[in-house]
């Protein structure tokens, strides 16, 4: 098998470095797989045409469902007979990552069976990627997997594979169970998540604190970010070991809290919660002396994405506090009133976030049955002319005409 | 008069069918139509969702994905290799 692998010079440079390097990977899997040496040759060749070989597939699937597979095809078959179809297909993958080792050889060796072999551990939305397959090998990829208790993950206009952060299985931090409700909204919404019925994707993303480690407030459609809303809890003690032992927590901490609700006399260290922004920065400089508020719960952003049709958003506060306990219904409540409005009124290829900026968050509000709040407001606005309905008379207009 | 599932299955097909080629439709596309056609008190967003699964399992229909997901009757897609 391993003579299959052609010569690739251009792709040799990528082995280079202390890098690891996708072409090594492909060549290994050259001498399991003939797809493998076929990709290299493609690849190789639209290095040196500076033309992708790719075609999208749009049809592709398996029986029942509308998301998870990504079909591909080259447009140079003959000469690449081994991946004139190269289809990706996405795995769920377990909330937090967490595999033993027996899952992860039963899912390899699964791919080797019917696929290319190749994988890519994680795409960007956490699924695991199975790189490369036949469209017979589709149905039985999926049969054997679901043996295994793998299911596909979303693609399309669905619910895409919800993920999240360790949680509260490694830690510290979390202030709310991020892995329990990605494993509750996954089973909840399985039918979004399958049967693609949006205008365009959704993604849910669950962090445990405002450090954000899956970025979820770039990168989800509904951030569901963990906080607190009572005190930072401080050990005194330990915030002055941490002074004796170096740290200039004027200059490290207290100059750089966004909320600058914070004091160091030398001995005592001040914070005026009502001003803290949750930005996180002063716990992880002293982890041993502060820890996040006793009364946790998570703060609900929207909006996200990259960009498609308008430009990159980021997700502005919807909900500052909500209590993140089973069965989640607080949540899966607000989360079917927003599916309910935006898919019926969105268009196609408008994410939910770009939806609220075309009809407008009062609009929106009303639409979901929601109150506005301070909080909601991204930033001020830019239009100074605002008219308050309450104080705004119909007739106001007609008498200064007829003046 | 409530429709049944079945029935309203039948006019999702047809429907679909009778674009093809013209208009790829969407799963809410279809679900509004019902609703236009048969009036809220005919269906509802439930029973459509219930339709297009079982045009979906019985294989009359697939979703595709073309810039977004649309359903569309099984067909030959352009860019397949043989």
């Amino acid at each position: 098998m391993a003579d299959n692998i052609p010569k690739t010079p251009k792709l040799d440079e990528l082995e280079k470095g202390g890098w690891p390097s996708f072409v090594k990977e492909i060549k290994m899997a050259a001498k399991r797989s003939p797809m493998g040496g076929d990709l290299l040759g493609q690849l190789e060749q639209s290095y040196n045409e500076k033309i992708g070989h790719w075609k999208h597939g749009g049809i592709v699937g398996v029986m029942g469902y509308g998301g998870g597979v990504i079909g591909r095809y080259s447009d140079l078959p003959e000469k690449y007979p081994n991946i004139s179809h190269f289809h990706t297909m996405r795995i769920n993958q377990p909330a937090g990552w967490y595999y033993t080792t027996d899952a992860l050889r039963k899912i390899c060796d699964i791919w080797e069976k019917h696929g290319s072999g190749l994988t890519n551990m994680h795409g960007s939305t956490g699924d695991i990627i199975l790189l490369g397959t036949r469209t017979e090998e589709l149905e039985p990829t999926f049969d054997d997997l679901q043996k295994i208790d793998f299911d596909i993950g979303g693609s399309g206009s669905d619910l895409r594979t919800p993920s999240c952060c360790c949680g509260m299985s490694r830690c510290e931090w979390a202030c709310y169970d991020t892995m329990a409700l990605t494993y509750d909204l996954t089973m909840h919404y399985q039918d979004e998540l399958h049967r693609p019925a949006f205008p365009y994707k959704f993604k849910f993303k669950m962090s445990g604190c405002p450090n954000d480690c899956v970025a979820s407030i770039a990168r989800a459609d509904m951030s569901i970010i963990g906080t607190w809303r009572d005190q930072i809890q401080v050990d005194q003690d330990a915030v002055r070991e941490y002074a004796e032992r170096g740290l200039d927590i004027q200059n490290d901490v207290i100059s750089n809290c966004p909320g600058k609700c914070m004091e160091w006399d030398g001995k005592e260290l001040n914070i005026e919660n009502e001003f803290c922004v949750r930005c996180m920065h002063c716990i992880n400089v002293m982890p041993k002396a502060l820890r996040p508020g006793k009364d946790r719960g998570a703060t609900i952003l929207i909006g996200s994405k990259a960009p498609i049709i308008e430009g990159a958003f980021l997700s502005s506060v919807f909900i500052p506090f909500m209590k993140i306990t089973p069965p989640y219904d607080e949540i899966k409540d607000l989360v079917d009133r927003i599916w309910d409005v935006w898919g019926e009124e969105g268009k196609n290829r408008e994410r939910v976030g770009e939806f609220i900026q075309r009809v407008g968050l009062g609009n929106f509000l009303d639409a979901i049955e929601m109150e506005p709040i301070a909080e909601m407001v991204a930033h001020p606005r830019e239009n100074p002319y605002v008219f308050y309905e309450e104080y705004y008379e119909e007739d106001d207009g007609e008498e200064e005409e007829e003046s | 008069m409530a429709k049944t599932v079945e029935e309203i299955a039948d006019a999702m097909f047809n429907m679909v069918k009778d674009a093809m080629g013209q208009k790829k439709l969407k799963p809410m596309d279809l679900t509004k139509a019902m609703i236009s056609l048969y009036g809220e008190e005919g269906v509802d967003k439930k029973m459509c969702k219930g339709a297009i699964k079982n045009l979906v399992d019985s294989g009359r229909l697939v979703y595709t994905y073309f810039g977004g997901s649309f359903l569309e009757i099984p067909h030959r897609e352009g860019a397949a290799n043989d």
